[in-house]
């Protein structure tokens, strides 16, 4: 039992990665992740990565932020201090459309953000995690769980013919750690 | 995925189409015939004004959305750029139905009440706050001053004279690049694509700075003795949303006579998109213009939302909120939903009734007044018209778009981009 953990295969080229995808798909062995230096058209399809949900935490941080500031107004100045202003109810909901707006914005950016950083552990100070260093600079890397998918060197051959210009076995899952 | 699009296809104006927008006309012919004869002259007048304000707006729409796809050089559009194409080729006739409605409402008069100084006098059934005879001439009971200081601007012939510059210069800009585009499929090369981004670029400059006044010319100045400088860009963003609403249900309505193949639902999500996005602008203006004048409270501003606050009017003032912005908010508001063709035809469908309502509130409440009921403000005229020129668009946007030899710009330079779009 060799102790690879993942097997990972470098391309130059992005068209030779896809390339290299579909060979790899063709001959049913699953891909763990891909990642590359800059976004690539149509490979969420290719992959099947379902479409992120990013806009739904977007949405209940917004509909948080209009409400936490409805809830202050109304007890700043609809119950715990009124004033008359401009002979108006206490309340006077048109007033505060605006900053209910703003602070829905606010709330929908900054939870939007965090929810981000929390998904994909990136936060401040924090170093990332990455499988290969060159994928943030000029490799394409397709990733693949070394565990059950035998025989290795049939994988390390297909990426080979794919064109992959380095293929790599890795025993740890991260070149970094935090 | 089909990749053979066969692009010498002619539309063919028939069938179903045909024979319904027909009987749409006929509905509309008679429902103004006898809005006319059971006495509602001043109703009908107003709901001619209403929709044929309506309909050359869209037409004005359809314009305004080829020149912004040409000035910003954008590819995703190249492949329906017909269907604006078709709505800026019926725009000449739009114009003249307006100015027809507008002509003979201020020829035609009856007995008013003038709105300052509450005299009977004689005025004309529309603009009657401004245009009634005597009303600058110090003395007579028509004697209005606040109009008197506003009519070196609010004069008859400088109103027909702006309205005529604003119309032809639209129509004339709008047949403009229609005719590029129709020559660019003739003769390829990039003469014509850069002549129509000239052309666009002229065409925004000059509606930038005229449509603000035409809708305080055609709609605003029937309130005469109120206004607003957010009524303008308020009145243009509710001509954009209805526009995109009309273009996006004739593209639907095409896709499925089985048109338009390579329309997918990446062109429908931009579509979506930007309906979804002028929906929120549109509901910024409303509420800034609104704000303002809740907020000082001035007795000479607040009149206006005095007279949309009576109570024969205000559920639709509420209500006019919920289709124009609630609606589209939370339907658009998905990916998926912009995708989907049932979900953004309905949204499409709520929007195109919901900016009705919405000039019907800008214009009912200053001309004709509440009737007896809120639920009787909007009865059998303001359906029976509605519905004539929603037959009367269709009929001659369809006719239009079967005179074009085919239904893309076969040699748009950004064709192959708008056919690969994906987003």
């Amino acid at each position: 039992m060799s102790s690879t953990k993942y097997i990972l295969g470098l391309f130059d080229d992005p068209d030779e990665m896809m390339h290299g995808i579909d060979k790899l798909q063709k001959n049913s062995i699953p891909i763990y992740d891909v990642y590359t230096p800059m976004p690539i058209h149509g490979i969420e399809a290719k992959l099947g990565i379902k479409d992120s949900r990013l806009g739904y935490a977007a949405f209940m941080f917004g509909c948080l932020g209009g409400t936490t500031i409805l809830s202050l107004v109304y007890y700043f100045l609809g119950y715990d201090w009124p004033m008359n202003i401009g002979g108006k109810i206490h309340f006077a909901l048109p007033d505060y459309i605006p900053v209910t707006f703003e602070w829905s914005v606010l709330f929908a950016s900054f939870g939007m953000a965090f929810t981000f950083f929390y998904a994909t552990h990136l936060f401040p100070g924090r170093a990332p995690r990455v499988m290969d260093l060159r994928a943030t600079n000029d490799r394409f890397v397709i990733a693949i769980d070394a565990k059950g998918n035998t025989p290795h060197e049939d994988i390390t051959n297909l990426l080979k013919e794919a064109g992959a210009v380095e293929i790599k076995h890795n025993d740890r899952k991260y070149v970094s750690y935090e | 995925m089909e990749t053979h699009n066969s692009f010498n296809e002619q539309f063919e104006f028939s069938g179903k189409a045909k024979t319904y927008s027909l009987i749409a006309i006929a509905i509309g012919v008679l429902a103004i015939a006898l809005g006319f004869i059971t006495g509602a002259v001043e109703r009908t007048f107003a709901n001619l004004l209403l929709m044929g304000y309506y309909f050359t707006c869209v037409c004005i729409a359809g314009v305004f959305f080829c020149a912004l796809q040409y000035a910003a050089q954008a590819g995703w559009s190249a492949s329906l750029l017909r269907v604006p194409q078709a709505f800026a080729k019926v725009l000449p006739y739009a114009a003249v139905i307006l100015i027809l409605i507008i002509g003979a409402g201020l020829y035609f008069t009856h007995p008013i009440l003038t709105e300052e100084t509450h005299q009977h006098i004689t005025g004309p059934y529309l603009y009657k706050e401004w245009a009634a005879k005597a009303i600058t001439t110090p003395g007579t009971d028509a004697y209005d001053a606040i109009i008197k200081g506003k009519s070196g601007y609010l004069n008859i012939p400088f109103f027909f004279g702006r309205l005529a510059f604003y119309l032809i210069a639209y129509s004339i800009l709008g047949l403009l690049l229609v005719k590029y585009s129709n020559n660019e499929d003739e003769l390829g090369g990039m003469f014509n694509y850069k002549r129509s981004f000239n052309l666009a670029c002229a065409f925004l400059a000059i509606f930038g700075f005229t449509v603000p006044l035409f809708a305080f010319d055609a709609i605003m100045s029937l309130d005469a003795h109120w206004f607003s400088t957010m009524f303008g860009w308020y009145n243009f963003a509710a001509l954009w949303v209805s526009g995109l609403s009309v273009i996006t249900l004739v593209l639907i309505y095409l896709r499925k006579l089985g048109y338009f193949g390579w329309i997918t639902a990446d062109h429908l999500h931009n579509m979506g998109q930007l309906i979804f996005g002028f929906s929120i602008f549109w509901t910024y203006l409303w509420f800034a213009q609104f704000l303002l004048i809740y907020y000082a409270n001035i007795p000479e501003e607040a009149a206006y939302f005095y007279k949309r606050w009576e109570p024969e009017f205000q559920p639709w003032f509420w209500f006019n909120l919920v289709m124009n912005f609630v609606a589209p908010f939370l339907i658009l508001m998905s990916r998926d939903s912009k995708r989907s063709v049932g979900v953004l035809k309905t949204a499409c469908i709520i929007l195109v009734l919901g900016h009705w309502l919405d000039y019907f509130m800008m214009v009912m409440p200053g001309t004709v007044g509440p009737q007896a009921h809120w639920y009787t403000e909007i009865g059998w005229i303001e359906a029976g018209v509605f519905i004539g020129f929603a037959g009367l668009f269709t009929f001659l946007v369809l006719g239009a778009l079967s005179k074009f030899k085919s239904l893309v710009p076969k040699n748009h330079p950004f064709l192959q981009e708008s056919l690969h779009h994906h987003i």
